[in-house]
């Protein structure tokens, strides 16, 4: 038997105070090396989901485990420097510079100073970024798909197996949004790693996914390859979602 | 201590309200300047940055320095003292009122001038309506102050309750320099709590 | 002000540079030191604020009030407790000039984005170290706005202690007013004065070399 990279055994949550679920008895089973996309509308859980992986967020009931290994039993700290973690507003520190946030954890981890240099200029070029060029200025200093790249760079600083990606292009605008879509499968192909993105943009799920996750308040309404879902929509919620998208590209056919 | 109030309550009573007329005064005065400081800069970017500048370069200079510096030109006394107080409160008043008028949304603002607005209308229906609490906080911390930096005045025989402290002092009298700060404490404690009060119902 | 001011202000440089330049040496000493301990005790106690949210509702309006109470006030109260000299002086400095450092530091810590937080812990950091690395250096811009009015207010209150026995220029101010001498009244205020301006240019200075990030283009 191969071991799942992520597997969500029954997973739900449920906020302090809130009357419904955020995320309700999900369960999902991830292979090593998938770029799996998560897609739903805004409030459906996708983020609540994604940060009980990093344990930002303990689910109410149920339990994930990481290859095979249920994370309750590991320490928090120890888990979170083993995942890549890139969120919407980037959050890149101001006050340090391009090099300093990319070897953030590699310093807490006393790497030496070689090894630090050597990695980040490494991961600055993976990200198409001419390290020499970039490594000294402040994120101030850059363009806003500039800083996800650099963001993207951190995550993958201590080359963790996992990268929790939520809504990582959010922020950029609808071209960049296109050349860091290429770029997220340049280096998910180029890497064994297994990929989480969080995405409210159904192009970009099922552009990126090898397997998309649809969720609709709290539920995963399919979780299947694009191809299987456009054949076989699950539901009325994914056919709709379907549907709402085909329509789009007619009115752009429209325009021919 | 309760004796000594009993026994001579006027010799409190009066630096009591000898302050609370030097902070009216230096208070109608300030607001007065400020209003207008306000409304100048609000044509000129330029003007408002230096305006402020100048005054938080005297408000770096502390009270005594200032009143010492003053004293060959105005004297010694109440005249002095209100005109050190009042280019104090430039600096609180300027600053609040220029950053509290900022603060108001600039989408509103755009709205206004959109339908045609002049600067003055915009000023006196939008903005001042919007930013009040933060002008009316201005008035608070420069209230505040004023109380303070008013005790530093008896030092130039401007009276109030810094008198009875100099009294003390000079006369080495626990009693009256506990007197006088309790006052002085009591009055900028009162003052600041009912302003404060106010501030927040607006 | 006429010549004869000038020649009083030269003859006092002539006769008493000594006594100046230990008035300035005492008043510059009381107000580092004050500076020192109340930039100690307000950054403890902001973090103590933050951390312990019971602790900020307790010690935030102690420290209030006393920012509303006159300076001069303060500086006297502590005669019958203390007595006159430097340490009530210092003391009663540190009261005056903790509060815009603690509240500064409070404010400083609680306006760092949440998102960055989230970042810092998402990316493996402990509590401690998103303290030290993310909370601590992006709240110190405002921290140093709460140093320069602490300054301020040392240097300036620094002055009046010099009724309580500090010495200092204060006392060249108030020996002026005493004796009706206009060149000890300019020489006391101008010296106090370029000293408050000149502390606040050096802090300001060395804000703009550690947040250099902060200045760029
Ligand atoms: N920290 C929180 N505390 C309380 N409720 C939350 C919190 N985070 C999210 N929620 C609620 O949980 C639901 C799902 O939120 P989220 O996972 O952020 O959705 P998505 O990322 O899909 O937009 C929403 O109803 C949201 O209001
Ligand atoms: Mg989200």
């Amino acid at each position: 038997m191969t071991q799942k990279a992520i597997e969500f055994h029954n997973i739900s949550k449920k906020f302090k105070h809130a009357q419904y679920y955020a995320v309700d008895k999900v369960n999902l089973s991830i292979e090593e090396g998938e770029f799996i996309t998560i897609l739903g509308s805004s409030g459906s859980g996708k983020t609540t989901l994604l940060k009980m992986v990093n344990k930002l967020y303990e689910p109410s009931q149920g339990s994930i485990s990481l290859f095979g290994e249920d994370i309750a039993n590991i320490d928090s700290i120890r888990l979170r420097r083993k995942i890549g973690y890139v969120i919407q507003q980037i959050g890149l520190f101001p006050h340090m510079t391009i090099a300093q946030n990319v070897a953030t954890i590699p310093k807490l981890l006393q790497w030496n100073k070689k090894k630090i240099n050597d990695r980040v200029a490494y991961l600055l070029n993976l990200v198409g970024l001419d390290a020499n060029d970039f490594m000294n200025r402040y994120p101030s200093q850059l363009s806003g798909g500039q800083q996800q790249r650099i963001g993207l760079a951190r995550a993958l600083a201590v080359d963790p197996k996992i990268m929790l990606l939520d809504e990582p292009l959010g922020a950029v605008d609808a071209i960049t949004r296109l050349s860091l879509q290429e770029e997220l499968l340049r280096i998910h192909g180029g890497l064994n790693k297994t990929f989480l993105l969080v995405t409210h943009d159904i192009n970009e799920a099922f552009k990126l996914g090898s397997r998309v996750v649809i969720m609709n308040s709290g539920k995963v309404s399919q979780f299947d390859t694009p191809r299987n879902i456009v054949a076989n929509p699950a539901d009325e919620f994914v056919y709709s979602l379907i549907e709402s998208s085909r329509s789009q590209e007619q009115f752009w056919e429209g325009l021919r | 201590m309760i004796e000594y109030a009993l026994e001579y309550p006027d010799k409190l009573l009066y630096p009591l309200l000898e302050h609370i007329q030097m902070l009216v005064i230096t208070l109608m005065i300030s607001l007065i300047l400020a209003a207008f400081l306000t409304i100048i800069s609000i044509y000129s970017r330029l003007l408002s940055k230096t305006l402020v500048y100048f005054f938080s370069v005297i408000y770096a200079v502390p009270s005594i320095a200032l009143f010492a510096l003053l004293i060959p030109l105005t004297g010694l006394g109440k005249t002095t003292a209100i005109i050190v107080l009042v280019l104090y409160n430039q600096y609180v008043l300027l600053r609040n009122f220029l950053e509290g008028l900022d603060e108001v949304d600039p989408a509103v603002t755009e709205a206004a001038t959109g339908i045609g607005m002049t600067k003055m209308q915009l000023l006196i229906k939008i903005k001042i309506p919007l930013s009040k609490r933060a002008l009316f906080t201005g008035i608070r911390i420069s209230v505040v102050t004023t109380i303070g930096i008013a005790t530093i005045a008896a030092f130039i025989n401007a009276g109030g309750l810094g008198s009875i402290l100099n009294d003390g002092l000079r006369t080495v009298n626990t009693v009256k320099i506990l007197w006088g700060s309790i006052l002085a404490a009591g009055l900028a404690i009162v003052t600041n709590t009912i302003l404060s009060k106010f501030e927040r119902k607006l | 002000m006429d010549n004869n001011i000038w020649l009083q202000m030269k003859d006092y440089f002539a006769e008493n540079m000594g006594d100046f330049l230990i008035a300035v040496k005492e008043h510059l000493e009381v107000s580092l030191i004050a500076l020192l301990i109340a930039i100690i005790i307000g950054i403890s106690c902001g973090y103590v604020c933050f951390k312990y949210k019971k602790m900020e509702s307790k010690i935030i309006p102690f420290f209030q009030v006393l920012r509303v109470i006159p300076s001069l006030a303060i500086l006297l109260l502590l005669i019958p407790i203390m007595g006159t000299g430097i340490k009530s002086a210092i003391i009663a400095l540190v009261l005056l000039s903790v509060p815009p450092v603690l509240m500064n530091t409070v404010v400083g810590i609680k306006e760092v984005p949440g998102f960055l937080i989230e970042s810092a812990y998402g990316m493996g950091m402990t509590e401690r170290q998103v303290f030290w690395k993310v909370q601590l250096p992006l709240a110190l811009p405002l921290i140093f706005t709460g140093i320069k009015i602490a300054t301020i207010e040392i240097i300036a209150s620094a002055t009046l202690a010099a009724k309580i026995g500090s010495g200092g220029i204060g006392e060249i101010i108030f020996t002026g007013l005493g004796l009706n001498r206009t060149d000890l009244l300019v020489i006391g205020g101008i010296t106090v004065g370029l000293m408050t301006i000149l502390a606040s240019f050096i802090i300001e200075l060395i804000n703009r070399m550690l947040m250099r990030y902060k200045y760029l283009k």
